[in-house]
């Protein structure tokens, strides 16, 4: 799903090739392993069926036909809500919310508040863990005590990112 | 509802460095309300503020209607003794006190008996599974026991407001929690208002509501979706 969203920001920018949405995804991200070839189309094939992206173009070349991607309206209203929502904890975030930072430092979006806006939907979740755990049995604490810490974990982190916005600005753009 | 205690536009300077710019902080009866932010974001000079200790430079701190800024130090005094209860990370028991001793403390001051003042510290022992550490001094209790006693003191007066700045920072997870529980249900029986400035979520999280301090301000979690700045 980051795939997807990474691409509209790219496209954000700029009307790109397939080709070039790949290269600029490697580079940006630097996720660790390269984005294949595969994905960047099928990523593509779904945002144009959902009308967040068009083609606008179609160059012929050595190979295939080179065709030219270019965001819509209804692209740049996914991905703002996208970025502005916050995301229910749970153990995997970790891929979700560092693309979001990305996303929204390279798209020139206020990353700190929508990493405020997710800290305070963690703090509301460790609320209501901690209400349901005040009221239950030991063995049902334990269990809510595992996904507290998880969520703790995330919170400093959260708050770890804020604190390094600038350096990460710098990077991104 | 109105506000029980209430600061406004809250700044305060120490030398060159601002720690308050413009701070609003407003919590009612009843309420368990959770200060959190990083190192040096001014998030315990707004707690001095608010509890009379500090004088603020400019802005305003209404208690009960009654504005307590620019009050003298007499009456400020009166006003921390009286209304307000205090609960900090450790350090604050009298050290040759007896347990209960402390926790009668606040109930001397204000001029009561001390035998109505002990018989009163009695009933928060057993309240917080204190039964039999009456008589330890502070150096024979555990990190988790010595916070339950502090809690009792900061209670035992009824005050309106009760301020924990990181009340469990000594203490590992479980005694935290059985702290703050304590500490959460008591306030709540007795109708006062707490502010508890923690940079644990953990501790956070057992309040009604948390907000954020970050360069000497308030932020309260509201998010303009669609701005177009960065940071």
């Amino acid at each position: 799903m980051t795939v997807s969203y990474a691409l509209l920001t790219l496209l954000e920018e700029s009307e790109r090739h397939g080709y070039d949405l790949k290269r600029a995804y490697d580079q940006r991200f630097e996720t660790g392993r390269a984005l294949s070839f595969g994905a960047v189309y099928r990523a593509l094939g779904q945002l144009v069926r959902g009308g967040q992206v068009s083609v606008v173009g179609i160059e012929p070349g050595a190979g295939p036909e080179r065709k030219r991607y270019a965001i819509t309206e209804s692209g740049v209203t996914d991905l703002q809500r996208w970025l502005a929502e916050p995301e229910n904890p749970h153990p995997h975030l970790q891929e979700l919310l560092f693309m979001k930072v990305m996303l929204a430092l390279v798209s020139g979006r206020p990353a700190k508040a929508y990493l405020r806006a997710q800290q305070q939907h963690h703090l509301a979740r460790m609320r209501e863990l901690t209400g349901a755990r005040r009221e239950a049995t030991a063995t049902a604490a334990l269990r809510l005590d595992y996904e507290l810490f998880h969520i703790e974990a995330d919170l400093r982190w959260l708050q770890h990112a804020q604190a390094r916005l600038a350096d990460l600005a710098a990077e991104a753009r | 509802m109105k506000a029980v205690l209430e600061a406004v536009q809250l700044r305060k300077s120490f030398g060159v460095t601002e720690a308050l710019r413009g701070a609003d902080l407003s919590v009612h009866a009843g309420e368990v309300m959770a200060v959190m932010g990083p190192s040096g974001s001014g998030k315990s000079t707004l707690l001095h503020c608010m509890a009379a200790i500090l004088r603020p430079d400019a802005g305003s701190v209404v208690f009960d209607g009654r504005r307590i800024d620019a009050l003298g130090d007499r009456q400020r005094t009166q006003l921390r003794r009286g209304a307000f209860g205090f609960v900090f990370q450790f350090g604050q028991l009298v050290p040759e006190l007896t347990a209960i001793e402390n926790v009668a403390t606040p109930l001397l001051l204000a001029g009561q008996r001390r035998r109505t003042a002990i018989a009163a510290a009695q009933g928060w022992f057993d309240r917080l599974g204190l039964a039999g550490l009456q008589g330890r001094l502070p150096g024979e209790l555990s990190g988790g026991q010595a916070q339950r006693v502090a809690v009792a003191r900061a209670l035992i007066g009824r005050p309106r407001v009760v301020f924990a700045d990181e009340p469990t920072g000594a203490l590992d997870t479980a005694a935290g929690d059985d702290v703050m529980e304590l500490l959460v249900d008591a306030v709540r029986q007795q109708d006062a208002a707490v502010i508890v400035v923690t940079h644990e979520p953990r501790v956070a999280a057992f309040a009604d509501r948390t907000v954020l301090v970050q360069d000497g301000a308030v932020d309260d979690g509201a998010i303009e979706v669609g701005a177009g700045a960065a940071g």
